[in-house]
């Protein structure tokens, strides 16, 4: 049964590498896209840190602000 | 009404919903592996060959569909002078073109043993590698342009040019002889697919289809945190 899955009547080379290419391509963007939004969050939390009391109660004002550092904080 | 897409309205959601649409694309993923690869039948000529047009159809359809959608959402953000739309059009792009990409590779893998080519300049694959070249030009515009006004501009024009494409890529089997066979499937007439093979068919779209949302999302959160960041700089 293993053997028939792996070999595909001789086109496993083809199947499985048309299979590996489309996962791996997934994975890589995935990761790729993931690392950008965590540096992204990163550099948002250190700009925020970085302000004074006033701007930080300006920034604070807007949900969207308040959003991103929660989801800062779970990276 | 666009008023209720603002970012700043949908961010909540569309900061969370990026966890548990993995999670269903896991799930419908592994039942559309398990359908592909093991389940489904053998095709009577190609035999197991076949199993390939489970990842090259869903790749090229989602590939089609999402530059479809960067040519409507460029259109809107020239129409409606929406930045909102540059923004999706610009978080959607990155997954189109990796799925052009799984499109034409895997479906030179399946040419090989089908047609005893790796590649051949065919109406159909040569019409996927333009859309490929338009897909790398649009990445590329919005890396370029530092303006945004202009970098919006630029990345809509080639959007709007390429979709010209997308026609020809659907009926290139039709009006011209080629290598590639005839669609399979279609929406107003009676499929030429058995059951067996359109099931697993569908759900690897689905699979697929969650996954480009998936990207999209982190995506445009990404994007929306850029502009968070220019607004924090500006106070």
């Amino acid at each position: 049964m293993i053997n028939e899955i792996i070999s595909m009547n001789g086109y496993g080379a083809y199947v499985w590498s048309a299979f590996s290419f489309t996962l791996i391509s997934f994975v890589t963007l995935y990761f790729a896209t993931k690392l950008q939004l965590s540096k992204e969050q990163k550099r948002f939390a250190s700009k925020f840190g970085s302000l004074n009391v006033e701007k930080t109660k300006t920034a604070r004002s807007q949900n969207i602000n308040r959003e991103i550092l929660s989801n800062t904080s779970k990276v | 009404m666009f008023k209720y897409f603002e970012p700043n309205k949908i961010f909540a959601i569309t900061s969370r919903s990026p966890k548990y649409i993995l999670f269903l694309f896991i799930i419908v993923l592994t039942i559309g592996l398990t359908e592909a690869l093991i389940l489904s039948p053998e095709d009577y000529k190609q035999s197991d060959a076949v199993r390939i047009m489970y990842v090259h159809v869903p790749a090229a359809w989602i590939s089609l569909g999402i530059f479809s959608s960067l040519a409507l959402l460029s259109l809107g953000s020239f129409v409606f002078k929406n930045k909102n739309f540059a923004l999706i059009s610009k978080s959607l792009a990155p997954s189109g073109f990796i799925f052009n990409i799984i499109a034409l590779v895997t479906g030179s893998i399946w040419g090989k043993p089908t047609w005893g080519t790796w590649w051949a300049w065919d109406a159909r694959i040569t019409s996927m590698l333009i859309l490929a070249l338009f897909y790398g030009m649009y990445l590329l515009a919005w890396r370029i342009y530092e303006d945004k006004e202009q970098a919006i501009k630029v990345t809509s024009m080639i959007a709007i040019l390429g979709v010209i494409n997308v026609p020809i890529i659907k009926y290139s089997v039709d009006w011209w002889n080629t290598l590639h066979q005839p669609p399979s499937i279609n929406v107003l007439s009676n499929n030429s697919i058995h059951m067996s093979m359109l099931i697993p068919l569908c759900i690897m779209t689905a699979a697929f289809a969650l996954f480009s949302l998936l990207i999209f999302l982190m995506k445009y959160n990404t994007e929306l945190i850029k502009v968070k960041n220019k607004g924090l700089d500006r106070l």
